[in-house]
């Protein structure tokens, strides 16, 4: 099988309410482990999958973060988040959960031209 | 060129805001199921100042369910299904923003 | 060409399902590949045979399995999305001992290793998304 195709994942949903971001993750993890070259954009409502100091223990859920913490391991380090999502909700990339390329909001177009496939979460 | 596909009515406006941030020369919009109230004239406002040579369009069976063929704008072309899959041929990939 | 679908949306709460249908059947009758449809999230809820609708509204499962059965088409329902939402084939079945099997015939649980090989081979992946 052509392994190389490269793969633009967009997330635009909050973590928690609803298992779209955890959806995302897993088949992140999936395609990195066929070697296939995955980019993660966190977009919108997307970005609050990366704020740090998530305690969902009275949720009886899983760690959002800690599933974020796997990507790392499985070589998975092109991760965008836009300058503008940032600033619109007052928080800065001490406010994240991981090391992210900070991208202007007109750099996304780019990023879908880039990757051979683009699947939204 | 990518093909974009979304299908959320436009009081899902930051939807509508990601999806044209995303766009480059050449790609084309389709608005499907409740995103085809898009098509409304009143909505046009929406897709100004796009990129040169974007491509706008409705799919036709959900204008008609919704009773939207003589109301959608002269800006958007009727998309049936087969047109549907010809430009999910003619551009190289597709975007769903849902 | 090759396409694959991914479908996410419930067949009960929204549309996608039925558009989704609408475009494979249209993608097949011209002339294209179907290389997998891949249900994940709440997709897989399609795949119940115990799924009764109202005889006034259309059945989306039997709709796909007809369809898969001309066409002999690969409907890969994520395994972890479905055995969550209570839909087991025999083997799952089994194994959490329950009293019976519910997935529908056409149908196959498997994992997301399916949907990233779809992506790797097809030339157009189209998610419909609820």
């Amino acid at each position: 099988m052509s392994a190389k195709k490269s793969i633009l994942i967009i997330n635009q949903s909050a973590p928690y309410g609803s298992s779209n971001g955890r959806e995302s993750l897993d088949l992140a993890l999936t395609c990195s482990i066929f070697e296939m070259p995955v980019s993660l954009l966190f977009v919108g409502d997307g970005l609050y999958q990366l704020i740090n100091n998530q305690s969902p223990e009275q949720l009886q859920m899983k760690k959002h973060e800690a599933m974020l913490s796997a990507l790392p391991m499985y070589d998975i380090d092109q991760i965008y988040v836009t300058a503008e999502d940032l600033s619109e909700n007052g928080l800065t990339e001490n406010d994240l959960a991981m090391p992210v390329t900070l991208i202007q909001r007109d750099v996304i177009a780019s990023l879908i031209q880039q990757n051979d496939s683009v699947l939204t979460f | 060129m990518t093909l974009h596909v979304i299908n959320k009515t436009p009081s899902n406006l930051p939807l509508y805001h990601r999806m044209l941030n995303g766009l480059s020369a050449g790609d084309g919009i389709l608005l499907i199921e409740d995103a085809v109230y898009a098509g409304l004239s009143a909505h046009q406002a929406l897709f100004e100042g796009l990129p040169i040579d974007i491509k706008l369009g409705a799919l036709e069976a959900d204008i008609q369910a919704r009773g939207l063929t003589h109301r959608l704008s002269p800006t958007f072309t009727l998309v049936n299904d087969k047109a549907f899959v010809q430009l999910s041929c003619e551009h190289d990939k597709v975007v769903s923003w849902y | 060409m090759k396409f694959s679908l991914v479908i996410h949306a419930s067949p009960f709460s929204a549309q996608t399902s039925s558009t989704a249908y609408r475009y494979a059947k249209c993608l097949l009758d011209e002339g294209h590949q179907i290389f997998r449809i891949f249900y994940y999230g709440d997709g897989v809820l399609v795949a119940n045979q115990q799924i009764t609708p109202p005889q006034d509204e259309s059945n989306l499962l039997t709709a796909w399995q007809a369809l898969a059965e001309e066409h002999a088409l690969d409907l890969v329902v994520c395994i972890a999305a479905a055995v969550k939402r209570g839909i087991l084939d025999e083997n799952e079945a089994k194994r959490y001992e329950k009293p019976n099997a519910n997935l529908a015939s056409g149908f196959e649980l498997s994992g997301l290793g399916q949907l990233a090989e779809a992506i790797a081979v097809s030339d157009r992946v189209v998610t419909f998304g609820s």
